[in-house]
């Protein structure tokens, strides 16, 4: 097994600590994400992996076999691993097939070899045809292509991804994120990619982790388990459009805008708070998908809103909606919305129903 | 950049770096400082200011103050005039006569200088006999050896640097600024002068500058039309005084006195410049090109043409047609007629021991200074633009040093560091002459790859290690084949300017290591006009040659690496 570890990785820019004490463990053969916002640390880690940087503190080990740590670090070049960079890299002197070769040359493997495993890595990757030409006449992903077939034509045990489809546009990062984890799959690699796409992370890993801006990890698991139980509001917050409602508790049954402004009477949100709820107030979150417009607001549990705007995005139609003072977007399916007759005028009133509440403490951990 | 803490060859390419320029940079100029202010290990001002303040030399620091206030006003008039012209009117041909106005930065000044005083000399003027004969004047109605003249000449081949500079700045201006004023109602008149004059003042300014520092510390034109009249300024002074007294310690003390005015004058005009041109960078520079407002000239177009194209014909055509002729007179002095005219000069050229040995010095030189100078300089930007490494402030320091240093004060710290002091002496060797062009030169270098390596992103240098390349396979197999041309043009910007050098070079000649321009000044000195002007039309030959082969190179570099092969 050649599981990739950090443990107690610590690394600081003059006085600016970057990562302090990191812990992660990366299992053999998964795709393994590490998504956050730009700026908290995520490409360093990436570095350290590829030996780009020294750790100042802590070990960096794969297979059990530690590749860097404060006093040594093995040179990138001894580490067999394979790296794609944001801005792809792909050398300009060189030509295609110069370029997938290059790490075979180095190697010194057999010319024959080399010819057929290039010619192999330019099929996997769909460049056939494009072996001569020089990267300034390529599109940005055909580039990207070849940086991915000169990091997998030696076969690495582990691939670093860095961001590597945020130069692209948007149909072709769909398309090219498929590819990544078919290939992934077929040859087997360990993939680290670093994101600060949550659609790519949720897209193509095995298990993920979520750092801050301070460059710790707030929460590891499946995509699954990190969309549909964030541990905190900073994990919900980052992995796709947050609602959040304010409530306070009252007798363990909790009220939107209890103790707002005046004008506004307290509304009970019909879920209850899960038992483990102890904080006097806190925020109940869901995305926009979870919660159903009603055209009236007699609707079972359904609480009185008001439309404010109403805006089709071709498949699906975004609404935001006002319950109790506080503003929510809501989303459906245009097509469902149109067979129901759910087109609501903006200024209309409406019932909103709420599913698959979060529920936030003060502090902004999850409470279950 | 580099993986481990403990990169060896990175610590190595540092330190090599680092002695590379206190070796060639630092100790020179340090010695100057030292053998300046200190008399007999003593700090000693009084002689300092007792040397300054002696007749001789102050007048030629005066001088110095008149010739470089004169050529600056001159220049920048010159200079920002046609630079408006070209860009900012309907002159016709503009791109051809943008390319002319540069071509007076490929002429020596020294040769102009030399072409100058054949016409307009007052004993034996061409011109002025020309002149004398058809009004019939008694005396010689032009001196072009006097101030004025120095001043005249000097600015024909200084003005480019404001021309340059503010053709660049009228260009690159982002023309809403004045678009926006003039739908505001603003007249052209008003524009230029509240919108358009402001905005590059700072590019007129800095050229200006950069034209103050080059003449205050300029040698061939003084050279050529004050000594002989006792006109020096604070270069010529230097050369007059340890040329006189054989190389004299008391003389090169002078000399350093002298070389610390011209080096305190310098950094104040830099850092002058630096504050300047950081406050000019408002919106104006825009990046990308675009149209700017342009005047439509109508009546004026044509003369304006004339004007620009008499303007290039004396100032370069006149000139080296002079040389050219003036090369193969029989005697100096005669009229230019077809009997009075020889190709021998010309073939002697080649067969004079002094004037082959001085093409041969001059090109093997200027060649290996060249290369070294290119070699050294990547290896110093790598270390200054790539290596993650303490101290490199210092290399920063160090690499542009020269910039500022005039090339009497480089010749000065060179004499005192390679004379023996140290357990080399190279005096009287062409090594002293090529360790001071490197000298001269580094900065050139680094300024070029510095500016070439800094486009090569760090990710293409990690991916080879990524892919299993050492630091060094990384360095030959992609770094270097992608700076290649920086390199090669950081050669030609060394190479070039070598092999005319005259200002390094004079203090530092020996008996049989004149270059080319040393041997074009002394055949002047010695009256040998003829020769003199033959050797400087095979050097004019050579150069020319030198500048169209770059630019046909450089061009070829330009061009796409290769075609689609499919």
């Amino acid at each position: 097994m050649a599981d990739l570890q950090l443990s107690g990785v610590s690394k600081s820019y003059g006085t600016r600590k970057v990562l302090d004490g990191l812990d992660l463990t990366i299992k053999s053969g998964e795709c393994f994400t590490l998504l956050g916002p730009s700026g908290c640390g995520k490409t360093v880690i990436l570095r350290l992996i590829a030996g780009f940087e020294t750790p100042d503190d802590g070990v960096v080990s794969i297979g059990g076999k530690v590749i860097a740590d404060a006093k040594h670090s093995l040179p990138p070049e001894d580490r067999h691993i394979g790296v794609v960079f944001q801005d792809y890299a792909v050398w300009p002197h060189k030509t295609v097939h110069e370029n997938i070769a290059y790490p075979l040359e180095i190697a010194k493997m057999p010319a024959e070899k080399i010819s057929k495993d290039v010619r192999k890595a330019i099929e996997q990757v769909g460049l056939k045809g494009l072996a001569n030409r020089y990267p300034y006449q390529l599109s940005g992903g055909q580039q990207q292509r070849v940086a991915l077939a000169r990091a997998l034509v030696t076969t690495p045990t582990v691939m670093l991804l860095d961001e590597p489809l945020t130069n692209l546009d948007a149909n072709l990062r769909e398309e090219m994120r498929f590819e990544i984890k078919e290939l992934q799959r077929k040859t087997g690699t360990t993939i680290f990619y670093v994101t600060h796409d949550q659609e790519v992370a949720l897209a193509i890993s095995d298990h993920m982790a979520i750092m801050d801006e301070e460059g710790r990890i707030r929460q590891i698991g499946t995509p699954d388990q990190v969309y549909e139980q964030p541990n905190s509001e900073f994990v919900h917050q980052f992995l796709g459009i947050p609602n959040y409602i304010p409530f306070a508790v009252r007798d363990g049954v909790a009220y939107i805008a209890y103790g707002a402004e005046a004008g506004i009477a307290p509304i009970r949100i019909p879920e209850v708070p899960p038992a483990g709820f102890h904080d006097k107030a806190g925020k109940a979150a869901c995305r926009p998908m979870d919660i159903f417009i009603e055209k009236t607001t007699e609707a079972r549990d359904a609480l009185p809103a008001k439309v404010l705007r109403l805006s089709l995005l071709g498949p699906i139609i975004d609404y935001l909606i006002e319950v109790g003072g506080i503003q929510l977007r809501a989303q459906m399916q245009t097509e469902e919305a149109v067979a129901r007759d759910m087109i609501i005028e903006e200024g209309r009133p409406c019932g909103a129903r709420f599913t698959n509440l979060k529920w936030f403490g003060v502090n902004g951990e999850a409470v279950r | 950049m580099n993986g481990g803490k403990k990169f060896n060859t990175a610590n190595l390419v540092l330190v090599f770096s680092i002695l590379v320029l206190v070796v060639v940079v630092a100790v020179p100029v340090i010695l100057i400082f030292i053998t300046a202010f200190f008399e007999n290990g003593k700090f000693n001002l009084a002689g300092v200011m007792k040397i300054l303040s002696d007749p001789d030399t102050y007048q030629a620091l005066l001088n110095s103050v008149i010739i470089a206030s004169g050529v600056t006003l001159v220049s920048t008039v010159i200079g920002t005039f046609f630079a408006w012209l070209i860009a900012r009117t309907d002159l016709p041909f503009k791109k051809v006569m943008k390319a002319l106005f540069l071509v007076p930065f490929m002429l020596p000044s020294f040769i102009g200088a030399l072409a100058w005083k054949v016409l307009l000399s007052s004993r034996a003027g061409y011109i002025n006999k020309l002149l004398m004969a058809v009004f019939g004047f008694q005396k010689a109605p032009i001196d072009i050896m006097s101030l004025g003249g120095i001043i005249a000449i000097e600015s024909m081949y200084l003005f480019p640097f404001v021309f340059l500079q503010v053709a660049g700045a009228l260009e690159r201006m982002d023309p809403t600024l004045e678009e926006s004023a003039r739908i505001s109602g603003a007249g052209l008149g008003t524009i230029t002068r509240k919108i358009t004059l402001p905005l590059v003042m700072p590019s007129i300014l800095s050229g200006a500058l950069l034209v103050a520092l080059y003449s205050l510390s300029h040698f061939g034109v003084p050279s050529i039309l004050g000594t002989e009249k006792g006109i020096y300024n604070i270069p010529t002074k230097i050369y007059e005084r340890i040329y006189a007294s054989g190389g004299s310690f008391g003389a090169i003390r002078v000399g350093t006195i002298l070389s610390m005015i011209l080096v305190i004058a310098a950094a104040l005009i830099l850092k002058l410049q630096d504050v300047l041109l950081k406050k000019g960078q408002y919106q104006i520079i825009a990046g990308k090109s675009m149209r700017p407002v342009v005047l439509k000239l109508r009546g004026l177009k044509i003369p304006l043409l004339i004007v620009s194209i008499v303007y290039i014909a004396i100032t370069v055509v006149l000139p080296t047609v002079t040389i050219f002729m003036v090369g193969g007179l029989k005697t100096y002095g005669l009229p230019f007629a077809l009997t009075n005219m020889t190709w021998d000069n010309y073939l002697k050229i080649f067969q004079w021991r002094m004037t082959k040995d001085a093409i041969w010095n001059s090109l093997y030189l200027s060649l290996g200074a060249a290369f070294v100078t290119m070699l050294a300089g990547t290896m110093i930007s790598y270390v200054i633009v790539k290596m993650k490494v303490k101290g490199k402030f210092l290399l920063q320091f160090l690499g542009v040093l020269p910039f500022s240093l005039p090339g009497t004060v480089i010749a000065l710290g060179v004499i005192l560091t390679w004379s023996g002091r140290f357990g080399i002496n190279l005096y009287n060797t062409p090594w002293i002459i090529f360790v001071a062009y490197i000298a001269r030169y580094m900065a050139f270098s680094i300024k070029s790859n510095s500016a070439s390596l800094s486009q090569v992103s760090d990710s293409l240098e990690e991916a080879s290690r990524a892919c299993g390349a050492t630091h060094w396979q990384s360095l030959k197999n992609i770094v270097l084949p992608l700076i290649k041309p920086g390199m090669i043009s950081a050669f030609f910007l060394i190479f070039l300017p070598a092999l005319r050098e005259l200002t390094t070079s004079v203090l530092l000649y020996g008996p049989t290591t004149r270059t080319i321009g040393v041997a074009i000044y002394a055949l002047n000195e010695d009256g040998e006009t003829v020769r003199a002007a033959a050797l400087a039309s095979v050097a004019l030959l050579i150069i020319f040659m030198g500048e169209a082969i770059i630019r046909k190179f450089l061009a070829q570099l330009d061009k796409p690496r290769a075609k689609v092969e499919e």
